[in-house]
C-alpha cells in the first residue's frame, strides 16, 4: 500500500526527517510513535502533500505510484486521507456543502457522476448516525465553534464518507475526551478491512488500547527507529521515549 | 499679488465642454456644468478622488450616444428576453433614456415621468455629480405615494456604444415602501456610463436598493445622493462585477431623527480593473443608525478602493454608527486602498470603523484540497464564503440568491480567465 523509501524531508533549511523508510501493507493498521518534535506529523503532512516542506531525497509511493508527483487533490482522490492532528476552521462554508464538494470532486476526478442530493443526504445520515453526529451540526460551518472532541468527529465522518485506501490520522486522539475517544475509535474500527490501511499517529498508547495496531515504529529524530508489535507500545508506555531519544542523538 | 493659476483643460475636458454647449440645456444644467468646470476632472490632487485618478485615466470623453431607435430596441428586447425578470414592474433604459416599449407601468400609487428631473444641485457637489446633472440625456422621476407599498420593481440599466448620462429621482412619501432591483447590462468595451440617483424618503419611508453592475463599460461613474426624514430607512446594496474603471459614490444625508442606514457591498475584481466605492453617512439628527459593510477580491493586477466617512454633527446624539471593508488580495501585484474615517462632533455617540486585508489562509485551502477538491475550486469556496456575508445584508432571500448566482459564477469562471 504505501511505501516511504529513504525521505528526507527539510522546512526552511532545517532537516525534519532523515533518511525515513517505512512500509504499511494493504490491510495493515500500523501506529507510529514517538516524542514531541521528532517529525511524525511532517511525515502526515508529506504523504497529504501540505505546502512548504522540501523532499531533499526518497519517495512516497501508493500502490506504487508517485504520491509526490501529484497535487494534493489528486493524492485523496486516490485514497489518501489525512486525519487533520487540528482540523481547520471554514467559516462561511456549510459542513454540508463541504462534505458534498468533496464527495463530488472525487467522484469527478474518478469519471463519475455527481450525487444526487437524495442519495448524498442518505450516506451524510447514515454515516452521522455511526459517529454519533447530529445532522444539525452539519449545517454549522465547517469546524467553527466546534469542540475538539465534536472536530474529531467529523474527521473520522469525512473518512467514512470518502472511503479512502490510506487513512492517516494524525494525532486523533488529542482533546479527545474518553467517550469520544471510543466513539472515534469505534468509527476507526468500522472502516478496517483487508484492504484499507491505517497510519496512525500518537504519543500514547491510550488511543491504541481501542485501536490495535498490527504494527508499532517508534520514530525519534526524523527516522523510524524500532519496530515490532503491539507489546511495542506496552513498552514505551511503562518505559517512555529516553531511550530513543538518547540513542538517535 | 493675485496669480490665478488657470488649469490646462484635457482633451476629455474639453469634449464635454463641446457636447454640453451642443445641446440646448436649462439654467439649472448650466449651473452644474459651471460647477463642473470650475473643479474639472478630478484627479490625485482632489482628496475625494486620490485614488481614482480620473483625470489621468480618462483620456477621451465618449461621444454622446445617440437616441435608441428601432433596432436599437429589438436588439435589447432580445437581450432582455435572455433575463429572468426580477420584478413585476420592469423599467428599461437604453443609454440612460427609459423606454416606454420595454417598461412596464407604474403600479397603483406609483408615478412615473419620462424624462431627465432637471431640480437645481446643491453647490458643493462632486465634480461627476454636477458633470451627471449638466448633461443628462435622460432618466425619470419616480413616486412613490404616501403610505404605498410599491413593491418590488426592476430597474435595467442598458448601455451600448459611447457615453451616457443618466438622472433618475426617487421620492418615497411618508411611510411609503419600494425595493429596487438595479442591473447594469450590455455595454460595449469602450461605453462610458455616467448616473445619478437623487433619493428622497419621508418620514417612516424605506427603499431598498440592489444594484449590479454586470457588464464591462469602460466607465461607470454611479452617484447616489440621498436624504432620509424621520424614522426613514435606506439599504443599498452594489455588487460589482465589470467595468474597467468604476467608481460608486453614495452621500447619505440623515436629516431627521431615528433613520437607518445600512450600506453594503461586494466588488470583485480582475485584470487590470479599478473599483472604487466611496461613501459618506453623514448624521444631522439625533439618534440614527449607520451600517456599513463592504467586501473586495482583487485578483491579477487589479486595484480596489474604499473611501468610507461618517460625520456626526454636534447635535446628532445617540448616533450609532459602525463601518466595515474588509479585502481578499489574491495575486502579489493586486492593490486595495481602504480609507476609513469618522469625523464626530457629538459627544454621546457609538462609532467604529474596521479595515482588514488579507489573503486567503493557505491552511484553509489545504484543508480542502487535502479531501479532493482541486485548488481553483477550492478557492472559488472560499471565496464564495467571505462574498456570503456582505450578500448576507439583503434581506429579501430571492434577490440575494440572484446576487449570489452572479457572484458564483465569476468565482467559477475565475480558473478560466487566468
Amino acid at each position: 500500500m504505501l511505501e516511504v523509501k529513504n525521505l528526507s524531508v527539510s522546512v526552511q533549511g532545517k532537516q525534519i526527517l532523515d533518511n525515513l523508510t517505512l512500509t504499511v501493507n494493504d490491510g495493515e493498521v500500523a501506529a507510529i510513535m514517538g516524542p514531541n518534535g521528532t517529525g511524525k506529523s511532517t511525515l502526515s503532512y508529506i504523504i497529504a502533500g501540505k505546502p512548504g516542506y522540501e523532499v531533499t531525497s526518497g519517495e512516497v509511493l501508493l500502490d506504487g505510484e508517485d504520491l509526490l508527483a501529484l497535487a494534493p487533490h489528486e493524492r485523496a482522490a486516490k485514497g489518501v486521507f489525512l486525519a487533520f492532528q487540528y482540523p481547520v476552521e471554514i467559516p462561511g462554508v456549510a459542513t454540508m456543502t463541504f462534505l458534498k464538494a468533496a464527495l463530488n470532486a472525487q467522484r469527478r476526478f474518478h469519471g463519475e457522476k455527481d450525487l444526487t442530493t437524495p442519495d448524498f443526504m442518505r450516506k451524510v445520515r447514515a454515516a452521522a448516525a455511526a459517529l454519533k453526529v447530529d445532522i444539525e451540526m452539519l449545517k454549522r460551518p465547517v469546524n467553527v465553534g466546534f469542540s475538539g472532541g465534536e472536530k474529531k468527529r467529523i474527521e473520522i465522518l469525512q473518512m467514512a464518507l470518502l472511503q479512502p485506501k490510506l487513512c492517516v490520522l494524525d494525532e486523533t486522539d488529542s482533546g479527545l475526551d474518553i467517550d469520544a475517544l471510543k466513539v472515534v475509535s469505534e468509527g476507526v474500527n468500522a472502516l478496517r478491512d483487508d484492504k484499507r490501511s491505517f497510519l496512525i499517529i500518537t504519543h500514547y498508547q491510550r488511543l491504541l488500547d481501542h485501536i490495535k495496531p498490527d504494527v508499532v515504529h517508534v520514530m525519534a529524530k526524523g527516522r523510524i527507529a524500532k519496530t515490532g508489535g503491539p507489546e511495542l507500545a506496552l513498552e514505551l508506555e511503562r518505559e517512555g521515549y529516553a531511550e530513543y531519544v538518547d540513542a538517535a542523538a | 499679488m493675485n496669480i490665478a493659476l488657470k488649469r490646462e483643460k484635457t482633451a476629455a475636458e474639453a469634449a464635454l465642454t463641446d457636447q454640453f454647449a451642443k445641446a440646448p440645456r436649462s439654467a439649472n444644467a448650466a449651473r452644474a456644468f459651471q460647477r463642473f468646470e470650475t473643479l474639472g476632472l478630478p484627479g490625485r490632487r482632489v482628496e475625494s478622488w486620490h485614488y481614482t485618478d480620473l483625470r489621468a485615466q480618462l483620456k477621451e470623453a465618449a461621444p454622446l450616444a445617440a437616441a435608441p431607435h428601432e433596432e436599437a430596441i429589438a436588439a435589447a428586447r432580445a437581450l432582455l428576453a435572455a433575463e429572468p425578470k426580477l420584478a413585476a414592474t420592469r423599467l428599461v433604459l437604453i443609454d440612460g433614456r427609459l423606454i416606454a416599449e420595454l417598461s412596464d407601468a407604474p403600479p397603483a400609487g406609483v408615478a412615473l415621468t419620462t424624462g431627465a428631473p432637471d431640480g437645481a444641485i446643491a453647490e458643493n457637489v462632486d465634480a461627476l455629480i454636477a458633470l451627471a446633472a449638466a448633461i443628462a440625456t435622460g432618466g425619470f422621476t419616480l413616486s412613490v405615494n404616501a403610505g404605498v407599498d410599491a413593491g418590488r420593481l426592476e430597474i435595467v440599466h442598458l448601455s451600448r456604444e459611447g457615453a451616457s448620462f443618466a438622472r433618475l429621482r426617487i421620492d418615497l412619501g411618508a411611510g411609503a415602501r419600494a425595493a429596487l432591483v438595479e442591473r447594469c447590462l450590455g455595454a460595449a468595451l469602450g461605453a462610458q456610463r455616467h448616473r445619478l440617483t437623487e433619493i428622497t424618503l419621508a418620514k417612516g419611508a424605506r427603499l431598498d436598493q440592489v444594484v449590479s453592475l454586470e457588464d464591462s463599460p469602460r466607465l461607470n461613474l454611479d452617484s447616489t445622493i440621498a436624504q432620509l426624514a424621520e424614522g426613514a430607512e435606506l439599504f443599498n446594496f452594489g455588487l460589482a462585477l465589470g467595468g474597467e474603471l468604476t467608481r460608486r459614490q453614495l452621500f447619505v444625508s440623515i436629516d431627521g431623527p431615528n433613520a437607518q442606514l445600512s450600506l453594503a457591498g461586494l466588488t470583485l475584481l480582475d485584470g487590470e480593473r479599478r473599483s472604487d466605492t466611496t461613501i459618506e453617512a453623514r448624521h444631522g439628527a439625533p439618534r440614527g443608525t449607520s451600517r456599513e459593510f463592504f467586501r473586495t477580491i482583487v485578483a491579477d493586477e487589479a486595484a480596489g478602493t474604499f473611501q468610507g466617512k461618517i460625520t456626526v454633527a454636534p447635535h446628532a446624539q445617540k448616533t450609532d454608527g459602525a463601518m466595515k471593508s474588509q479585502a481578499i488580495l489574491l495575486s502579489p501585484t493586486a492593490t486595495m486602498n481602504n480609507k476609513p474615517e469618522l469625523e464626530i462632533f457629538a459627544d454621546d455617540v457609538v462609532c467604529g470603523h474596521g479595515a482588514t486585508v488579507g489573503a486567503l489562509d493557505p491552511q484553509q485551502v489545504f484543508y480542502l484540497e487535502a479531501r479532493g477538491i482541486p485548488r481553483d475550486e477550492a478557492e472559488a469556496i472560499l471565496l464564495e464564503a467571505f462574498g456570503a456575508e456582505a450578500i448576507g445584508r439583503i434581506a429579501d432571500a430571492e434577490i440575494a440568491e440572484a446576487v449570489a448566482t452572479r457572484a458564483r459564477a465569476w468565482f467559477a469562471g475565475r480558473g478560466m480567465r487566468r
